[in-house]
């Protein structure tokens, strides 16, 4: 295995000098090999983080990443990448701020520009219901020490200028809340820089391929997987599969709690920059912040109830974030919209994500990811953790899957909408 | 947009409706339920891609309640 070219400024000074002919693949796709120590089922930000930190932290060297399309092309490339971590309960609060830190200095970790910009999330409050609902995350964000503060409506317009006049509101602003180290950050880099630096520590990526079947042993234990290109060897898989670990689980021979529906988003056509933070409004179910290109990256609610893999988005839910995005900004009322797009999200029925061992010796999951781009490092952190030492990072293990059995829910929602 | 049948008013727009979701078996009184069955009730679902029946509601409009076919890839729906 070959170590990775290093990016910086002096070696782009090169690059340029030789017509930036001199840069390697970022990472290697070799051909499937017969055995693995552990295979992952699905090349999103999860499954390649978990590869990374298998690799690294736990000295794992046989790992297949086996993706059936192209990695990044499920929801890891396609959401609007939000991070933050103002949850509700503590086990999730102390989880997402851990994704907030490592993604803090993954940068640097990746040797891959992430364009993490932590220029905080405002939570724009119309209802007092809102107004609670927010205190109470405030007061258990702060019991953690994580930042997390409640806004008077003035401080609310000071941070976002653009908002429509008060004479103009129907609903008048009573206050909001800010996470000042929430941001954005670039989608596509995440799933690039894990998988080059997995790559880098002899991780095979493996792009179109198909799994067929899961084997099991005679005593229950995972043996390996069957894909289009031949039998592959394993004692451990993990699925990590976006949308799709129902389907996943149901050739292992197990079900999940877990239903998918679709999410959608679209952005505007790039205009001068208006808009320095993230913006929430819980109660009219929309959320925007400005990119980098200029565009106005806006998304809404589920198509709620609706059991959905077709990835793509409901005209009525367009319409309804759309309107509430202009009850906000009448200014945006004359922007095209560029692009929309959609992603088969899935929900577990308490709201909270999956990261796990299972009944199967050797088969383990991270699923139920809703919101799960800013889960990534941590994740793919705990994950491993539980693959490599076969048993449950004590950041996750508030996230196994047994607690339904025990009935044992960790109740979440989201902040744009709580989730039934 | 999907158009959906109600039966007592025809071919509506989707927006009038509301999807509750996959037909489930009615919950059993919850005395006869050990805690894994009440689990495994509000738990288990098949979640796959092809038709699976719903339960829809003429919400906005009269309030009936119906069953319909819908394939939860291409959003087809089926109601004969
Ligand atoms: C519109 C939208 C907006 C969002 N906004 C945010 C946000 O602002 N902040 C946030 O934190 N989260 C957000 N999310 C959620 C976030 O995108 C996901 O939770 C996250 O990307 C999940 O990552 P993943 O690696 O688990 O899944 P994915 O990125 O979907 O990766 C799973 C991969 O598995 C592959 N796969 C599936 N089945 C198989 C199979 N049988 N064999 C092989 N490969 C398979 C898929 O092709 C896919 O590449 C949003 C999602 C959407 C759709
Ligand atoms: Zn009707």
């Amino acid at each position: 295995m070959k170590p990775n070219q290093r990016y910086s400024l002096a070696a782009l000074a090169q690059g340029a000098l030789r017509n930036h002919q001199n840069w390697d693949r970022a990472w290697q796709s070799p051909p499937l090999k017969p055995q693995y120590d552990v295979v992952i089922i699905g090349g999103g930000g999860h499954g390649l983080a978990t590869a990374y930190y298998l690799a690294k932290n736990h000295g794992i060297r046989k790992i297949a990443v086996l993706e059936k399309n192209w990695i990044g092309g499920g929801n890891s490339g396609r959401n609007t990448a939000i991070i933050r971590s103002n949850y509700l309960r503590q086990d999730s609060i102390r989880f997402f701020d851990k994704s907030v830190q490592l993604y803090e200095t993954l940068s640097r970790e990746l040797n891959y520009n992430i364009m993490f910009s932590q220029r905080s999330e405002v939570d724009i409050l119309l209802t007092n219901t809102s107004m609670r609902n927010m205190r109470r995350r405030c007061f258990n964000m702060n019991l953690q020490g994580v930042d997390f503060k409640m806004l008077s409506a003035d401080e609310v317009r000071q941070r976002i200028p653009v908002l429509a006049p008060m004479k103009e509101c129907r609903l008048p602003i009573l206050g909001g809340s800010v996470q000042s180290r929430a941001g954005i950050a670039r989608h596509d880099a995440i799933v690039w820089g894990y998988a080059r630096a997995a790559s880098a520590y002899g991780v095979d990526i493996i792009q179109n391929v198909v799994i067929t079947g899961i084997r099991r042993a005679e005593n229950g234990e995972i043996s390996g997987l069957n894909t289009d290109r031949g039998l592959i060897k394993t004692n451990k898989i993990a699925t990590a599969a976006g949308g799709e670990n129902s389907s996943v689980a149901e050739m292992a021979g197990i079900r999940l709690p877990l239903q998918t529906f679709n999410l959608q988003a679209f952005v505007s056509e790039p205009i001068k920059p208006v808009l320095d933070v993230v913006v929430n409004c819980p109660d009219l179910q929309v959320y925007l912040s400005h990119s980098d290109k200029g565009e106005l990256v806006v998304g809404g609610i589920t198509d709620a109830q609706q059991i959905s893999f077709r990835r793509g988005g409901k005209l009525a839910v367009l319409d309804s974030t759309v309107a509430g995005l202009l009850e906000l900004f009448p200014t945006f009322r004359r922007l095209k919209l560029m692009r929309q797009w959609g992603g088969a999200l899935e929900f577990a029925r308490d709201g909270s994500p999956i990261i796990s061992l299972t009944p199967i010796k050797g088969f383990y999951v991270s699923a139920g990811w809703w919101g799960g781009f800013k889960a990534i490092p941590a994740g793919g952190l705990t994950l491993a953790h539980t693959i490599a030492k076969d048993e449950p990072h004590p950041l996750s293990a508030c996230y196994r899957l047994n607690r339904f059995d025990t009935m044992n829910f960790l109740m979440e929602s989201g902040t744009t909408v709580p989730i039934h | 947009m999907l158009l959906i049948r109600c039966p007592w008013c025809g071919l509506r727009s989707e927006s009038e409706f509301h999807c509750n979701g996959e037909v489930r078996p009615i919950r059993p009184h919850s005395s006869s339920l050990t805690d894994q069955q009440s689990v495994q009730h509000t738990c288990d679902r098949l979640n796959f891609k092809g038709w699976i029946e719903e339960d829809w509601c003429h919400s906005k409009g009269c309030g009936e309640w119906f069953r319909l076919n819908r394939h939860t890839v291409t959003h087809e729906i089926d109601q004969d």
